[in-house]
């Protein structure tokens, strides 16, 4: 940066500014008025025909105390998560250690692997309602063939959300896979060389170099898998509608049938609240006992 | 020993491949199919007589070509918005020098955290007030107010990463930051522009929750709820359905074959220096 440049100029204030405009507008009209709004709705009653009455903490204490699927949807969405996420992380880590080595074939394999991921909302619905019909579908007839009796996946209370978390892994480990290959790329070899020397195995390899060198984008990937989980909307809606016996009612599920099924914008402002508040919750608590370990050890 | 575990390495790699590959075979097969060779001959991969009969009945039982006219509408329009909002904003946060930018910068990054459900009721209720639902508007307008400011944060990297010294010499030879944003930046970041282009383009052509909220009347769906209005309607009809997927995924599928670096560049740009 030259000496120049780096001064402040009155003139490129107003430049920054207007340069800037079309997303300081968007700040206010779509982020800051609606987030002030959000706040005042949830402690409303709020159909949207009449104007919001004020309730205080009701909203907040009926969700707690009183609302009949909120707790069996944060029961479903903490499984689905603390099923999902590992399984996301420890597959999208072996797809990607099996391709990060540059070798012929690997750019295909790789393109094969990232495929499944360009597939997502209502197509990867439909193939996977398809995939999981319980006589015809594919995957019970596979399991057929090695004498395994399917289970009704989607129709089953007690497999519902294994499938879809089945069918996650399909469609995002392609995509997470890709950062984990640069993570890998970076690992210096010759950590990885004199482990060989030292007559250590892959898994040893694994464990004690890959994992902890790979430390931050494992710590990052994890967060950011933990946030899609508590997401999950769209899956969920087109496969199951939250059934059968709501034990597919995610947490974003219920959200979206109290605002625009049930027109109760304040009970579906406070569970809006109360996700933001969990996420946040969850990912400063990770940073601050997780994270703190790895960053120390990790960076020089 | 070696050869033999390279051997072994090879046979997992493409044996993983394959089974990754098998959902969009059995769509691929499924969608050749009658409506009764799908049940009873669903494992036969490929059917004794190609059925092409699917894709023209799904032309004739959903009116396609209006919903890839409204989803090419707004998928469009949205690109075009991140794509010229996003740069001037990008611009303004890389390569101008303004009071209070570090702070604005921080409250832009903060907002990529926030989750969509916290906006979306009073969005509803705004956007219900200016008359814009069941238009296309609630769609479209935010992309031109930046409303993903993950794409700025994607511009402002590459932008980053442009030398000094390029418009220095524009400067000197008197030109403004706009025409330097114009004719110096601007050309010289078409890849991050291709990737912005892309991931709107992907973004917006699958997107379901939004079309969800703000569409009503059919003769304005999209692609995706038009789909799944189908489904719900014909669950069984497997063999159209999977042919009518087939022809919604067959433009991204395009894109990603054609554009495959960009995608893997995207996500290293933003992943690599957080």
């Amino acid at each position: 940066m030259s000496a120049a440049s780096s001064r402040f100029e009155r003139n490129e204030t107003r430049l920054g500014y207007l340069f800037a405009a079309p997303w300081l507008v968007g700040f206010f009209g779509l982020t800051l008025i609606p987030v002030l709004l959000s706040v005042y709705y949830s402690f409303c009653r709020y159909d949207v025909l009449r104007p919001p009455m004020y309730v205080g903490i009701e909203n907040y204490r009926y969700l707690l105390f009183e609302a009949p699927n909120f707790w069996k949807s944060v029961w479903n969405t903490s499984y689905f998560t603390i099923l999902r996420v590992p399984l996301v992380i420890i597959g999208s880590l072996l797809l990607a250690s099996l391709v990060a080595k540059p070798m012929r074939g690997m750019g295909i394999a790789r393109t094969i692997y990232y495929m499944p991921s360009i597939v997502s909302g209502v197509a990867l619905s439909v193939i996977w309602l398809w995939m999981y019909s319980p006589t015809h579908g594919l995957i019970n007839q596979a399991l057929a063939i090695v004498g395994v009796p399917g289970p009704p996946w989607l129709e089953s209370p007690d497999w519902s959300r294994e499938a879809i978390i089945l069918m996650g892994i399909w469609s995002i480990g392609g995509g997470r896979m890709i950062i984990f290959i640069a993570g890998l790329n970076s690992i210096p070899r010759h950590l990885y060389e004199s482990a060989e020397l030292d007559g250590a195995g892959w898994w040893h390899r694994m464990v004690h170099i890959t994992i902890p060198q790979l430390g931050g984008i494992l710590f990052l990937l994890t967060i950011v898998e933990i946030i899609t989980c508590f997401q999950i909307f769209t899956e969920a809606y087109l496969m199951t509608r939250g059934g059968p016996e709501n034990s597919t009612l995610f947490y974003n599920l219920e959200l979206y049938f109290k605002a625009f099924q049930d027109y109760d914008m304040g009970v579906a402002s406070a569970m809006a609240w109360m996700l933001f508040v969990a996420t946040l919750g969850i990912t400063i608590f990770l940073f601050q006992t997780v994270g703190k370990r790895i960053y120390y050890e990790g960076e020089r | 020993m070696r050869a033999l575990q390279r051997i072994l390495h090879q046979v997992v790699i493409w044996s993983i491949a394959a089974l990754l590959l098998i959902p969009f075979l059995w769509m691929l097969s499924s969608s050749l199919k009658t409506a009764d060779q799908v049940f009873t001959e669903s494992m036969q991969w490929i059917p004794d007589e190609i059925h092409w009969g699917n894709y023209t009945r799904a032309f004739e039982e959903m009116p396609i070509l209006l919903y890839t006219r409204n989803t090419m509408l707004i998928t469009t329009l949205c690109i075009l918005g991140y794509l010229v909002s996003g740069s001037l904003v990008a611009y303004s946060f890389s390569r101008l020098r303004w009071r209070g930018r570090d702070t604005w910068f921080v409250v832009l990054l903060a907002t990529m955290m926030l989750p969509p459900q916290v906006t979306i009721v009073p969005l509803f209720v705004i956007f219900r007030k200016l008359h814009w639902i069941d238009t296309f508007m609630p769609l479209i307008v935010p992309a031109w107010l930046s409303g993903w400011p993950f794409f700025i944060f994607l511009m402002r990297q590459f932008f980053l990463t442009i030398p000094h010294e390029l418009t220095e010499a524009a400067r000197v030879d008197g030109a403004g930051h706009f025409t330097i944003y114009l004719r110096v930046i601007l050309p010289l970041s078409q890849p991050a522009l291709a990737t912005v282009a892309i991931f709107a383009f992907l973004l917006h052509w699958n997107d379901f929750f939004g079309p969800l909220i703000f569409l009503a009347q059919e003769s304005r769906f999209t692609l995706a709820l038009g789909l799944m209005t189908f489904a719900s309607r014909h669950q069984s009809e497997w063999s159209i359905l999977m042919a009518m997927s087939i022809l919604m995924l067959l433009p991204t599928l395009a894109v990603f074959f054609f554009c495959q670096r960009y995608f893997v560049e995207g996500i290293a740009l933003t992943g690599s220096k957080g």
